[in-house]
């Protein structure tokens, strides 16, 4: 490009030259500062509320406050679950900042032993951004100021003073209960509750708990604070109370429920106590169990181990979901089926030891002579009934067990259940394409072969033999019609009649759990259920597993029955020696408390003290059984 | 009238109430941020300024004929101990800029900042007018910046290698370089900044990505900008009120005493507070260009012009920064920031200047 021939350049020019274009330079600085001034003027004044709000949710953190949870309380108002103070301290993950260090002093600190690290360091990495890690629960004041000292260098750490779930009277209530728990990730992306991520709330994870989540959480309380951009609260702004939950009036008798889980001793098993009048279950008891207290303040993964190890099954409830063959504890429903079916309960069968079907021998307990049909559920009599099956046949037999709640799953508040079976042709075609042979009803009619139930169904059906009608069990007041049971008077009289016989006659298969009381009888059924083939041993002996089950139902007052329950003990060997007695003495328990409390102590300093005293023992014990051979675990 | 001593008369009072203004005001925001504290910020940097202003007053009182002289042999010893810094200085803050003196962490890239205007404007009031359009004048004038520039690059520390840059282009156009190179210049400049861009550090590329984007990392570098534009935004016009600001004193604004002190004042003083410290700033300014435009030398002219600019470049780019217009570098608030380094430069740069026109005062004007 071809460019202008330019002047000489003189100093004069120069100087000209300097003044235009510092004039340039200082425009250009004027319109640089305008351009800010307008800048800042656009952010302030066109922005501004924006960024009020920007800075005020900066400024201003809105911590929710858990509510305290329901109570759950019995029939007369006592509790089963309440809260009491507690004082806690969590981790904010996000707000971990040198996680060695803080942990490692919070184990000086606290004293936290190896399980407790490993499960904060589980939980750390389960969890998710703000969601808190308890550290510990159930602080004491020496131990939660000696936190609060030194908060400033521990980065994330939350202290908190909240409630905690109690249960007074701890493992008898485990299964019916439930237990709560810090809700899990998955929980919280559910419901996208933020109260589902503050420090202390627990939701109901199991049993009632669970069920009446929605009753018992409540309404969370509201703080305003302001915190600095590390998180830190440098005042309160203001704060708005929490509204408890709701409480829960169950049907259970709080004193009886510890009664029959203390009676129940060190053996495995489930007892249901119903209220013959209104279906109102007294007492859901299935042992052994686990604290809920200890679920509560989030259980150590050793208690929990040690629990899962345990060959007694402490995390099953055996009430609704232990399925079991009901032995002879179904003699008195296939009597009144009997009856209905045209036999006469008068009729008298001869029991030789057993009873002969085709080419096989069908044995008896004993070499009963002649019996008729109370005396044959007096005595247990197998061959009476082998009789009565070969007569009738199971599917005459299997709907009035139906109509007696056997293999019914019923709508209970909370419980998860196991509903068994009761047996009959369709069911066998269905099931295994072949036909009801009658030796399947024989086995039948004395609660072996197909037939299983659980304890629930069991008390449920004594109750209704008791009542007459068809009631339905309830933790809560919830209406059912229970309407009488189809079935004549003397039918139902005579099942009454022979199990008041097995209690109270002399020669009847539980004469030895008469109750200590004047004027009160019980009246009741025991049942021994096989639980292996008598193969692998005679189940009265030998290895725990392969023992029999010993079953019993029973009903008190016998002229008007108020209470009704089952009573299954696992492996107990016998209705008449395993279960009986323990009925005998929580139904004592319903009459006089104190004979039956005595009675109780005895017990228990047999047993080595009280359900607590004894877990505790036992899980010392196993800890320090288990750490031994692997040292890995134990740090 | 009561006759003024000419000693007290040749005192430049309103110069002196300019910068105390600002500083005064500073010492306030100061105060406020160290929430209601003297220590340990507003007492410290009052006493500085003390020191400072009286150094300032002193330089200004120097013959410029000195500064003139000594120009060259300052640009060669500044850049001599810029190279000792690249060799022994420590490193600090990420990056290696400070020479340890036993009695104080000297940073010589802050010396720079004045030195190179200095030596250019000698350079050019130097140089024979017939050579202006000649590549004479270019050459050595961008091996005297790109030295310096380069080292300070490498330390790294880019807003004072820009800041240096910028000093001795304005000097080189006030000079009368022809247009056409500046413009030529800058349209290259614009070309290769992506390469320009692949030469700086990880840390530096993401602070202009960001800056590009600041929803891309809201809680890491972003957050520093956005938190200020919270700050400067929440307090309107009027503020929330001296001692008030929560953005400050709940620790959400970083650096607020430093490279954010402005958003600290904005968000308690308001757009007035915002708009008085502009004013503040352009009557420096205008005292500088004047001094610029009156000098009677041409080495006085150059070295003003640059020296303002430098000054300039300050404000400008640390409210661009604090406003969310520019990436976030180094660079803090003339007088305004807590700290020596930068208070030191700028009472520098003041002193030359009084000096330039005290020049001016006593000789005769040598041009229009």
């Amino acid at each position: 490009m071809p460019r202008k021939k330019l002047p000489p350049i003189t100093e004069a020019f120069r100087g000209i030259t300097f003044t235009r274009r510092a004039l340039v330079v200082g425009g250009a600085q004027a319109a640089v500062g305008v351009a800010l001034a307008a800048r800042m003027a656009y952010i302030s004044v066109v922005d501004n509320d924006r960024y009020v709000l920007e800075s005020e949710s900066n400024r201003v953190n809105l911590t929710l406050v858990p509510p305290r949870r329901g109570w759950i309380v019995d029939r007369s108002g006592k509790a089963l679950a309440n809260n009491r103070v507690s004082l806690r301290i969590d981790i904010i993950p996000d707000r971990l900042h040198n996680k060695e260090m803080v942990l490692g002093q919070l184990q000086t600190l606290l004293r936290l032993d190896g399980d407790t690290m490993e499960r904060i360091n589980r939980d750390l990495k389960a969890a998710s951004g703000f969601q808190p890690v308890a550290i510990k629960e159930d602080m004491t004041e020496a131990e939660y100021s000696s936190i609060l000292v030194r908060l400033p260098e521990l980065s994330g750490i939350a202290p908190q003073r909240g409630f905690a779930r109690n249960y007074p009277t701890g493992a008898a209530v485990g299964h019916l209960i439930g237990y709560v728990g810090a809700p899990n990730a998955e929980e919280y992306q559910k419901v996208k509750d933020p109260l589902y991520i503050t420090p202390g709330y627990k939701i109901g994870k199991d049993g009632l708990e669970k069920y009446f989540q929605d009753m018992l959480k409540g309404q969370p309380g509201a703080r305003r604070v302001e915190v600095t951009a590390r998180g830190k609260v440098v005042r309160d702004l203001s704060t708005q109370p929490d509204v408890q939950g709701k409480t829960v009036h169950l049907t259970i008798d709080a004193d009886l429920q510890e009664f029959v889980a203390r009676r129940m001793g060190r053996e495995s098993g489930a007892a249901v106590v119903i209220d013959c009048q209104n279906g109102d279950i007294l007492s859901f008891v299935s042992m052994p169990s686990f604290d809920p207290n200890s679920f509560s303040d989030g259980i150590s993964s050793s208690e929990y181990a040690w629990l899962r190890a345990d060959d007694h099954q402490p995390l099953i409830n055996k009430a609704t979901r232990g399925l079991y063959p009901p032995g002879s504890t179904l003699k008195p429903v296939a009597a009144i089926a009997a009856i209905e079916h045209g036999i006469d309960p008068s009729e008298r069968h001869t029991c030789i030891g057993g009873y002969r079907l085709g080419s096989r021998f069908f044995r008896c307990l004993g070499r009963h002579g002649s019996v008729d049909m109370a005396t044959a559920i007096m005595k247990s009599c197998n061959s009476y009934f082998y009789w009565v099956a070969h007569r009738l046949g199971y599917d005459a037999i299997a709907p009035t067990a139906k109509l007696m709640g056997l293999g019914e799953e019923f709508q209970l508040a909370g419980s998860n259940q196991r509903f068994g079976t009761i047996p009959d042709s369709a069911w066998k075609m269905k099931k295994y394409d072949q036909p009801w042979s009658a030796s399947d009803s024989l086995n039948a009619v004395i609660g072996q072969g197909y037939v299983s139930v659980n304890p629930l169904q069991l008390a449920v059906m004594t109750a209704r033999i008791a009542s007459g009608r068809r009631l339905y069990p309830r933790l809560v007041n919830r209406q059912f019609k229970n309407d009488p049971l189809p079935f004549s008077a003397e039918a139902l009289a005579t099942a009454r009649h022979g199990m008041d016989l097995v209690v109270n006659e002399p020669g009847g298969t539980a004469g030895r759990s008469k109750l200590p009381l004047d004027g009160i009888t019980m009246a009741g059924k025991t049942g021994t259920a096989q639980v292996r083939g008598l193969n692998t041993g005679n189940g009265k002996a030998g290895t725990w597993k392969f023992r029999d089950h010993g079953l019993f139902i029973g009903f008190a007052p016998v002229d008007n029955p108020r209470y009704a329950t089952a009573v299954v003990i696992e492996h107990g060997m016998g209705g008449s020696r395993a279960a009986a007695p323990v009925a005998k003495d929580f139904m004592t328990f319903l009459f006089d408390r104190e004979k039956a409390m005595e009675a109780l102590a005895t017990f228990e300093a047999g047993w080595g003290g009280t359900i607590k005293e004894r877990m505790d023992r036992d899980y010392a014990a196993w800890k320090a059984g288990a750490s031994k051979p692997d040292p890995d675990l134990a740090q | 009238m009561i006759p003024v001593p000419p000693a007290i008369q040749r005192i430049p009072w309103k110069l002196i109430a300019i910068l105390s203004g600002i500083t005064g005001f500073g010492l306030l925001v100061l105060y406020s941020a160290a929430g209601g504290n003297w220590s340990p910020w507003a007492l410290q940097q009052g006493v500085r300024f003390l020191i400072f202003l009286t150094a300032a007053l002193v330089i200004g009182r120097f013959p410029l004929r000195i500064f003139e002289d000594f120009s060259y042999l300052a640009y060669i010893g500044v850049l001599l101990l810029l190279l000792a810094v690249e060799l022994l200085g420590f490193v600090g803050g990420g990056s290696q800029r400070w020479l340890n003196l036993g009695f104080m962490n000297l940073q010589p890239s802050e010396l720079m900042k004045v030195t190179i205007v200095v030596a250019l404007a000698r350079f050019y009031a130097q140089l024979p007018p017939g050579n202006t359009r000649t590549f004479t004048a270019l050459w050595p004038a961008l091996v005297m910046i790109g030295l310096p520039a380069a080292l300070v690059m490498l330390q790294p520390d880019l807003g004072t290698a820009l800041s240096i840059c910028i000093g001795g282009v304005v000097v080189m156009f006030v000079s009368g370089l022809p247009f056409w190179w500046f413009g030529s210049a800058a349209a290259v400049g614009a070309a290769a900044l992506p390469i320009l861009f692949s030469f700086l550090h990880d840390y530096q590329q993401k602070r202009v990505l960001i800056f590009l984007d600041p929803e891309s990392d809201p809680l890491g570098a972003g957050y520093h900008i956005s938190q200020s534009k919270i700050a400067i935004g929440s307090g309107g016009i009027g503020g929330k009120g001296f001692l008030n600001g929560s953005q400050s004193h709940l620790d959400y604004l970083p650096e607020g005493h430093t490279d954010f002190i402005f958003a600290t004042m904005a968000e308690e003083w308001g757009l007035i507070g915002g708009l008085a410290l502009l004013f503040g700033f352009f009557l420096l300014l205008r005292w500088s260009t004047r001094v610029a435009l009156k000098a009677r030398t041409r080495f006085g002219q150059l070295a003003a012009t640059g020296l303002t600019m430098t000054i300039f470049f300050y404000i400008a780019i640390n409210l661009m920064m604090v406003m969310g217009l520019a990436p976030v570098v180094g660079i803090p608030l003339p007088l305004f920031s807590y700290g020596g380094s930068s208070m030191l430069t700028i009472m520098t740069c003041v002193g030359i200047m009084l000096a330039i026109e005290n020049d001016s005062k006593t000789g005769t004007r040598r041009f229009h």
